[in-house]
């Protein structure tokens, strides 16, 4: 072999091992968006049939006997859309056939009833027609996400009554509830909305004062330093840390309400505190000297030049920052279940010292139950939250791309 | 400070001439800055809180068991009467579930660092690095979700086909789940690293007749080590302290096992659910998760801080 081929050889492998490394490093990033995407895909297609539910249209007697017009909230609609429904189906007439009947149908068929009814009393002695809801079983099965049902029965039943596929509001409007079929996420959002909200009025603040202090007042001392080292472990402290202490100190020693979007909100407050610092100072390490110069040169106070021209110019990337510690805040599972925001709670909170629990808690709550209603509903409510956050997320980037300055 | 003081001193030079009382602003201005420092000392409280409050529970837990049979324990049942509390179980589960994860995410974000700042156009980098982006905005509860109820499946499903044993509650499905956690986190600080380094180097390799992957694997890799080490430590503190990930798909009980298929228990998930439900304060089952929540604090802590200050020299050497 002359040198010649033997070069040539040693060439084509070192080609070879360039585009192999090139190969793997493009794998890598392929493999890790396959992740992603397989991800949202698979839970979109768990959480998509959750957005939807089935109702039967019959029609129902409000007979003025058995609705007490003054007072129609109080009458038994329970035993009248049961009735009603039985009645449509004369062929079943054994009481198995019958419990199988009522259990095609959900409690909350009546509750509708009665809300219509007493929102419109004038239809009391009149015959309407009635959207009932069919309990989850049923509804799984028309779904085709289950067959635990007993088929016999329900074909008859689509045979006789007309059943229609709806969007379901309840989902939104409704608070947790036991039955698969009712739960919704109001009571979590209100939730999550509490909370984020007085993490967001104390963190903010705090978090663009004290970027403002080490950025642009503080000396450069060992106090100073202590400070930013301080600063950035508390960012990498892990998050069920930060749930350890808020139990210790706010529901132990200060005896704060346990559950509470409140303690919460502190705990979360303290938790996204570095990143907006973090970002805030970024952003005002971003603003040229020659700006602060100029307004002190022009006889401004150092706070004047800070505030009234070195920070407005910075607030673009502080509130990209604010979003993104937002964002991160709404994500939180961990530091809220060790405060007790992870009870059952079935009503929606009020205000900020009730009984309350956040969206990540409720799938976290949701993904445990066995039912596969369930399993549905928590993967359409990392929907919605998905759906929060992804806009969160493109505001802060549309924010950037907006305000972004070249100086 | 200096100019600081000159306003000052010219400040009160002014209302002497002038003769005026200080004006509301300087008022306004002290009392500013004063809200200022107190902002900044937030941060300080908050992590002294943190210790007081975990160190304080621990004592009072330490006094009822012995600090070396928590340590070197090698039994973890907090509930069953009697109780024991050996740490080394959980601490096995932690590290392991903690290595799955850095032998998917160390490789994935490794290479899609390198990929991004060394082969990829700008059009490859404007739709990856989002999609990275986003991967690291995921809740961990959602992550939890998934490995729970997809990957852990799977993987059992699998298994069996083999004609392994699988555990439904594997280390893997979480250590995996957890790895794709931590990639954005590894390759975003490597990408920040790797761009560091300087061109010169490069350009120097290249000159002397080096591939690219060649002057990536011999001169950049080499120059951005230290870095490329202080992310990695900085993934592992975020794995050891990620916990709803584990809570979802890894399991209560605690084996000492190095077995990815069997079921383990981690520290954070020990301290997840010994502190939901009843909570007495006096009850060394309760007080264990303080003892477990200072021992992760600690870890972590020390990790982040040889991580950031093997950063900060590592920056000032091309600097």
């Amino acid at each position: 072999m002359t040198d010649n081929a033997v070069y040539k050889q040693h060439l084509a492998k070192r080609y070879a091992a360039e585009t192999r490394f090139k190969a793997y490093g493009a794998a890598a990033l392929v493999l890790t968006s396959a992740f992603l995407i397989y991800l949202l895909v698979d839970i979109a297609r768990k959480g998509w049939p959750a957005f939807f539910e089935h109702r039967a249209t019959i029609d129902v007697t409000l007979s003025a006997a058995e609705i007490d017009a003054a007072n129609p909230g109080a009458a038994d609609f329970s035993a009248i859309v049961k009735e009603t429904w039985r009645a449509q189906f004369p062929e079943f007439t054994s009481r198995g056939d019958k419990k199988k009947l009522n259990l095609l149908l959900s409690q909350a068929a009546s509750d509708d009833l009665r809300q219509r009814v007493i929102a419109n009393p004038a239809l009391i002695g009149q015959t309407v027609k009635a959207d009932v809801l069919l309990s989850d079983e049923a509804d799984l099965y028309l779904k085709g996400q289950s067959q635990e049902i007993d088929k016999a029965v329900l074909d008859k039943v689509l045979a006789a009554v007309p059943v229609e596929r709806h969007v379901s509001w309840r989902l939104f409007s409704n608070g947790d509830s036991r039955e698969p079929e009712l739960a919704g996420l109001r009571g979590a959002i209100m939730g999550s909305l509490f909370t984020v909200f007085v993490a967001l009025v104390l963190g903010l603040p705090i978090g663009v004062a004290a970027a403002v202090y080490l950025e642009q007042f503080a000396p450069k001392n060992r106090w100073t330093d202590l400070l930013e080292v301080n600063i950035n472990n508390l960012a990498a402290v892990p998050s069920i840390i930060f749930g350890l202490f808020g139990l210790a100190m706010f529901l132990n020693l200060f005896g704060m309400p346990r559950s509470a979007p409140l303690v919460g909100g502190l705990v979360l407050a303290l938790l996204v505190l570095p990143t907006i610092i973090i970002a805030s100072r970024a952003a005002l390490k971003a603003v040229p000297p020659s700006i602060k110069e100029a307004a002190l040169g022009v006889g401004a106070s150092d706070q004047q030049a800070v505030f009234h021209h070195v920070l407005p110019l910075a607030l673009p990337g502080v509130l990209t920052g604010a979003i993104l510690g937002l964002a991160r805040a709404f994500g939180e599972t961990a530091p809220l279940l060790m405060i007790g925001m992870v009870a059952f709670i079935a009503d929606v909170p009020k205000g900020f010292t009730d009984a309350a629990t956040v969206l990540p808690v409720q799938i976290y709550l949701w993904s445990d139950l066995p039912e596969l209603t369930f399993q549905s509903k928590t993967a359409a409510a990392i929907m919605v939250l998905i759906a929060i956050l992804f806009s969160l997320n493109a505001v802060a980037i549309y924010l950037r791309k907006k305000f972004e300055r070249r100086w | 400070m200096s100019d600081v003081s000159v306003n000052q001193i010219g400040a009160g030079a002014a209302s002497r001439l002038t003769r005026t009382r200080p004006t509301s602003r300087h008022w306004r201005e002290a009392v500013v800055k004063v809200l200022l420092v107190a902002s900044a000392g937030v941060a300080v409280l908050t992590t002294v809180g943190i210790f007081a409050s975990v160190i304080f529970e621990s004592l009072v837990f330490f006094r009822e068991i012995n600090p070396f049979a928590f340590l070197l324990g090698t039994h973890w049942a907090p509930t069953s009467d009697p109780a024991s509390f050996g740490f080394l179980p959980l601490l096995a589960g932690t590290l392991l579930i903690t290595l799955i994860a850095l032998i998917v995410a160390t490789p994935l974000g490794l290479l899609s660092a390198i990929y991004m700042s060394e082969y990829a156009g700008p059009r490859v980098r404007n739709i990856a690095k989002p999609l990275l982006e986003m991967l690291a905005g995921i809740p961990t509860v959602v992550l939890g979700f998934f490995a729970a109820l997809t990957v852990a499946p799977l993987i059992r499903n699998t298994g069996e086909s083999l004609g392994l044993s699988v555990a439904s509650e594997s280390a893997l499905a979480a250590g995996l789940v957890m790895g794709m956690m931590i990639v954005p986190l590894i390759s975003s600080l490597s990408d920040d690293i790797i761009n560091a380094v300087p061109q010169s180097l490069r350009d120097g390799s290249y000159a002397m007749g080096a591939t690219k992957s060649e002057t990536i694997k011999r001169v950049v890799l080499p120059a951005a080590l230290a870095g490329i080490v202080s992310a990695i430590m900085l993934a592992i503190s975020r794995a050891v302290g990620e916990t709803m990930i584990v809570v979802m798909a890894a399991g209560l009980s605690a084996n000492l096992t190095f077995n990815p298929l069997e079921a383990v228990s981690t520290i954070t998930v020990q301290i997840a659910t010994l502190l939901v439900g009843d909570q007495e304060f006096d009850s060394a089952k309760t007080l264990s998760a303080f003892a477990l929540g200072l021992v992760l604090f600690f870890f972590t802590l020390a990790l982040n801080y040889i991580a950031l200050r093997t950063v900060q020299k590592y920056r000032q050497q091309y600097d």
